[in-house]
């Protein structure tokens, strides 16, 4: 292995960037929530890859509490956007204007 | 480094289509490939059983889930769901401005050099069940409230 933790990490934060670019340019809930997924994802891939470059297990498991709680996460919000969805008849963030204040 | 190359590549690119493609099922279908992408990177860092966990629960689990609720809210018109976007200088900025500022942070750092020899999930199990239970145990809680919530909200009151 001698790819350096540097391009590991690098290459997360391009993943968590694109994620983030999604997050703010997707008007669709559902497809904002597969942009959360892909940063979520370049999380547990920074934690994989220090733990493995610190020759340290923690890093597993985090990633394991990590890959847990974006499960949950995406549950919760997936029944969020049906809820929306039955209520408002769209998925379309910016038609949601009842919060606005 | 060809294996990292590859999966680099793979990810970056996936990742773009997801956050580009104007249909829903193409956008989940391509999170489907980049997750199944860093189930590789994680195989390449030593870590087998989270590569595992991370098939079967993301790219097994997750994308059933978001492709039924991408099916669900389209109302079954048999129309392709298309996705809407906006705001992309707003987005880009953010992206790029994000992506530099970490860039620039991990290249003045200096970082560790070892590495793991060998994946060990053993060690890994009795780590959950020794050092880190109580994180365990209340991830159990939270699972469960999730799971309740969930059912909760997404039911129908006349049901």
């Amino acid at each position: 292995m001698t790819v350096p933790l540097q391009a590991w990490l690098l290459l997360a934060a391009a993943l968590f960037g694109i994620g983030m670019v999604g997050l703010f340019t997707r008007r669709n809930a559902v497809a904002m929530l597969l942009s959360v997924e892909l940063m979520a994802n370049a999380v547990n891939l920074n934690f994989v890859a220090l733990g493995f470059y610190r020759g340290d297990y923690a890093g597993q498991v985090m990633a394991l509490f990590g890959v847990a709680l974006t499960v949950a996460e995406i549950i919760a919000g997936l029944a969020i956007v049906i809820l929306l969805h039955r209520k408002a008849k769209t998925v379309d963030v910016d038609q949601v204007v009842e919060l606005s204040g | 480094m060809i294996v990292f190359g590859v999966l680099a590549a793979l990810l970056i690119g996936c990742a773009l289509a997801v956050v580009t493609t104007r249909d829903a099922v193409h956008a989940v279908l391509w999170l489907a490939v980049a997750l199944v992408g860093t189930a590789g990177a994680y195989v390449a860092l030593e870590a087998d059983f989270i590569a595992a966990v991370q098939l079967m629960l993301y790219a097994g689990g997750v994308i059933t889930l978001m492709l039924f609720a991408v099916m669900l809210t389209d109302r079954l018109t048999g129309a392709k769901v298309l996705i809407e976007s906006t705001g992309w200088p707003r987005g880009l900025a953010l992206g790029l401005g994000f992506f530099g500022l970490v860039a620039y942070a991990i290249l003045q750092t200096e970082l560790p050099t070892g590495s793991l020899t060998e994946p060990n999930s053993q060690l890994l199990g009795e780590l959950f069940l020794t050092r880190h239970v109580a994180a365990f145990e209340a991830l159990s809680v939270l699972l469960l409230a999730v799971m309740i919530g969930a059912i909760v909200i997404a039911r129908r009151k006349d049901a």
